[in-house]
């Protein structure tokens, strides 16, 4: 038995400690906003924040969550208010979707630490990340769109 | 690709008729998750026409013949429709089309996604099917009112008759309008008038693919389910000879290990215990002919039957003899690997088996081959099969298999879990799993004469053919020529007066399958590489041979002319940077592209810049042109710096992606593209963006180093 919290309200699961999260995640929460890409921490299509920092969670044994804070892309907004979101569709960044969630999840890590990152920032950042469509360059660009939106909002 | 053809009238009101109303519930898609506006599913909707319903609620839900697969046709399709009906633009929902005749791809005759013909093939009908229902509704309102239709307009969703000031929205119509005969005919609006078409809109999918709710074939679930993975052969045509499932089954939640004709299936409760289940299973395998087929063999085998002409693809004058009269004559070979696809969502299919019927869900290019394939192993007819097809995260050919291998496995693994299941393949298994981008050896020769200008060209070609062996073979080999294996070298635009182009097709057992940019993903390569090499040799600069050669070809020549302009051909570049240029037709598309990339002392590659122009005739969302050219470049790049399938004693030698690599973000360069703006009939955009870049990016290491590359991936050991 596993307890922890996830997008905010406490859940428990059965899965054998060593199941890892992004399965708990989706054969036993039923949450699948978060991918399945690689099984090997290579891809980042499985990326959830555990207490705030990115993690893959293909590779991350549900034992490690214990007690602790997990926000999914369900738990990211409400209402697609989040200016990561926003700045996605205002770009149209997606493709066929599927890394998005995870695209999404490490770029929000990073405007957390660096709420006004470089290129080189973002390369960094999100270099864990991979996108078969190639859709890097809008992602690029709807981080910084997001920063500067973030920014004007604090400005405010 | 000839002309679209309509469906006939009569046929399509037939069918529309049978798969109206309450029967067409399919895959529900939810596009508007944030707008607060109820799905229609269980409001009163009318089908206006097989491809659009309205509701009560003023819901217009645009049925999409069509997969989503990131290319946007759940965007390009509505576009197309709603230009012509009018209704309000954020009224607009997609849904999946079930598998039906009246869905089948206006060209190619069954339903399918791909070849880059979405638009193109389905320009005519979508539109002519909003046209269809505005009518119906104009005239629901005309009957309603009493006055005559031709004094009604339409104005967003809503049919306005002016005199008397009254007004019906297409949602209080619809259910009179789906009652009423289709007109014969209906004429189209002229482009000049497009309110849509052309306009940059925004993809309907953006906003469910931004916070987790769009819905891929491995997010399905279904009462009751298990979760399958299957152990496969180490080697293509191998066969299990003694299966021990002892330790697997001790595996809490795994619950069924038996053969199947691809492998071994272990069904579990949940994919974790599937996957682990599978690690401990114990099988001998009878590794069958192909243990011993290796890439170092397969290139000297290649390379060795290039030595002489195979079929000939096509021979315009005196090929031999002017390259024997030549004042000067080059030759050289070029090497490219098999390529899995690769798509960031590994092949699923959810399949619910009972004694008279077979609900499959996936995410497929394929609806009408896959029904075929798991009716057959079903033991059903195919209209007892039901496909919804799901978003596809990522298809790029490799879901529009010709035998369905991921469905029908999928049917044979419900069979023995005897329950619904859920197949899925890791990684591994995808880029283990064959079905591979050919691999391919050119071979070249040219003559030049004394101007330096190529006055002959000789190609033969080495490599499988991806359609031998399958339902598509009487459609594409002819004479023993595939056409997709010479396509892009063959059809060249280059006006070179003597040219042969020759084919040689081996038997290998590796599976082969269509990958972005079929056949035209080698030869863009290798014949934009080789006519870089001639204009060096013969003291030409590359941008202009290309435009001498492209005198007849005003298109190209239009798209050459804007990329090298755009690109500032030939000016100054920072120390240790060079420009390479290529052009490519396919698709019906005219693409020219401009890289910009340096080479450090150890060989690494830096691509820093690629300008792109395109013709694709008139443009349905010109932001997804840019979209598809951009990830068509990126996708092209991958190819060009990164991966390659290789083979061992049968075996394949990759497993995941650390020696699968993808192109990411930090290697990925600034790109610009320019579109041409054009009144003639859309052509393919998905693909066309592939096969320039990876030739422009060797002419540009090329042109900064000296350094020739003839075989991809791109090596840092061979630049260093």
């Amino acid at each position: 038995m596993t307890t922890f919290f996830l997008n905010g309200k406490q859940v428990q699961v059965e899965d054998d400690p060593s199941t890892p999260l992004l399965w708990v995640l989706r054969d036993s929460l039923g949450i699948t906003g978060t991918k399945y890409g690689c099984g090997m921490a290579l891809c980042g299509a499985c990326t959830v924040h555990l207490d705030g920092k990115a993690i893959r969670s293909c590779v991350a044994p549900v034992s490690r969550v214990e007690g602790k804070h997990v926000t999914t892309i369900e738990g990211l907004s409400d209402n697609l208010s989040h200016p990561l979101q926003k700045a996605w569709i205002e770009l149209d960044v997606p493709q066929c979707g599927y890394c998005q969630s995870g695209q999404i999840m490490s770029a929000a890590v990073l405007l957390n630490e660096n709420p006004e990152p470089t290129d080189k920032d973002i390369d960094e950042a999100m270099s864990g990340n991979i996108c078969r469509c190639g859709t890097y360059p809008r992602i690029r660009k709807a981080i910084h769109r997001a920063a500067k939106m973030s920014g004007e909002r604090r400005t405010k | 690709m000839s002309a679209p053809a309509m469906v006939s009238r009569r046929a399509f009101l037939r069918t529309s008729a049978a798969v109206g109303g309450g029967l067409l519930v399919t895959w529900h898609v939810p596009f508007r998750p944030e707008g607060g506006e109820a799905l229609a599913a269980d409001k009163d909707t009318y089908a206006i026409n097989a491809f659009v319903r309205i509701g009560s609620d003023e819901s217009v839900t645009v049925i999409a013949a069509h997969s989503e697969m990131g290319q946007g046709a759940y965007t390009s399709l509505p576009m197309l429709l709603n230009e012509e009906l009018e209704a309000d633009w954020a009224k607009i929902r997609v849904e999946a089309a079930p598998v039906d005749k009246v869905y089948n791809h206006p060209v190619f005759g069954i339903q399918m996604t791909g070849g880059s013909t979405t638009s193109p093939a389905e320009w005519t009908r979508y539109r002519k099917m909003g046209a269809v229902a505005r009518v119906m509704l104009v005239e629901a309102a005309a009957k309603q009112w009493g006055v005559d239709s031709t004094s009604c307009h339409v104005a967003k969703g809503v049919v306005i008759h002016e005199k008397t000031n009254r007004r019906a929205t297409y949602g209080q119509l619809a259910n009179a309008a789906a009652q009423l005969t289709a007109p014969a005919d209906v004429p189209l609006k002229e482009p000049k008038n497009f309110t849509l078409i052309g306009k940059p809109m925004k993809r309907l999918d953006t906003p469910s693919k931004t916070n987790g709710t769009a819905k891929f074939g491995l997010d399905v679930m279904i009462p009751g389910m298990l979760t399958a993975v299957v152990l496969r052969p180490p080697v293509f045509g191998g066969k299990v000879r003694k299966l021990d499932g002892s330790e697997a089954l001790k595996i809490p939640g795994v619950k069924v290990v038996e053969q199947v004709p691809s492998g071994v299936a272990i069904v579990a409760e949940k994919f974790w215990a599937a996957k682990q289940g599978r690690d401990k299973l114990n099988v001998e395998w009878d590794l069958g002919p192909n243990a011993g087929i290796s890439t170092e063999q397969m290139l000297q085998d290649f390379a060795q039957a290039s030595q002489k002409p195979g079929n000939i693809a096509k021979k315009v004058g005196d090929p031999a003899g002017a390259l024997k009269s030549a004042a000067k004559t080059i030759t050289a070979t070029y090497d490219v690997p098999y390529l899995a696809h690769a798509m960031m969502e590994p092949l699923n299919c959810v399949v619910d088996l009972r004694a008279d019927s077979c609900e499959i869900w996936t995410g497929t290019q394929f609806e009408t081959v896959d029904r075929a394939n798991a009716a057959r192993v079903a033991g059903l007819p195919p209209e007892k099969v039901k496909i919804n097809t799901t978003l596809l995260g990522g298809g790029f050919g490799r879901r529009a298999n010709p035998a369905s291998d991921f469905v029908v496995e999928a049917v044979h693994v419900a069979k023995v879990a005897k329950a619904p299941v859920k197949v899925v393949w890791t990684r591994d298994d995808d880029l283990k799993g064959g079905w591979y981008r050919p691999m391919w050896h050119d071979r070249f020769s040219a003559g030049l004469d004394a101007s330096g200008e190529p006055v002959s060209w000789m190609h033969t070609i080495v490599g499988q053919s991806i359609a031998e062996g399958t339902p598509f073979e009487p459609m594409m080999v002819k004479n023993g020529v595939d056409v997709a294996s010479v396509e892009g070298a063959a059809d060249t635009l280059y006006g070179i007066p003597n040219l042969q182009v020759d084919l040689h097709t081996p038997k290998i057992g590796v599976p082969v399958q269509w990958w972005r940019s079929v056949g035209h993903s080698h030869t863009g390569f290798s014949v934009e590489a080789f006519l870089d090499e001639v204009a060096h040799a013969g003291g030409k600069d590359p941008y202009e041979l290309r435009r001498k050669l492209l005198a007849k070809q005003p298109r190209m020549l239009a798209v050459l002319e804007l990329a090298a302009q755009k690109a500032k051909w030939g000016s100054k570049l920072p120390p240790g940077v060079a420009q390479g240029i290529a052009t490519h037709f396919s698709f019906d598309s005219y693409v020219a592209q401009v890289v910009e990339a340096s080479v450090e002392n150890n060989g690494t590659v830096h691509v820093h810049r690629v300008v792109c122009a395109v013709d694709c005739g008139m443009v349905i969302n010109p932001d997804t042109v840019k979209a598809q050219m951009e990830g068509g470049i990126i996708f092209g790049l991958t190819a060009a710096l990164k991966t390659e399938i290789t083979l061992k004693n049968g075996r394949v030698e990759q497993t995941n992606f650390h020696d699968y690599q993808i192109l990411r973000m930090f290697e990925s360069p600034e790109i610009e593209v320019h579109i041409i703006p054009s009144t003639e009939s859309p052509t393919g955009v998905g693909e066309p963006g592939v096969p320039p870049v990876a030739p422009a990016l060797t002419n540009a290491i090329f042109a900064a180093t000296g350094k020739r590359v003839r075989r991809l991936p791109i090596r840092a050991s061979d630049l260093a």
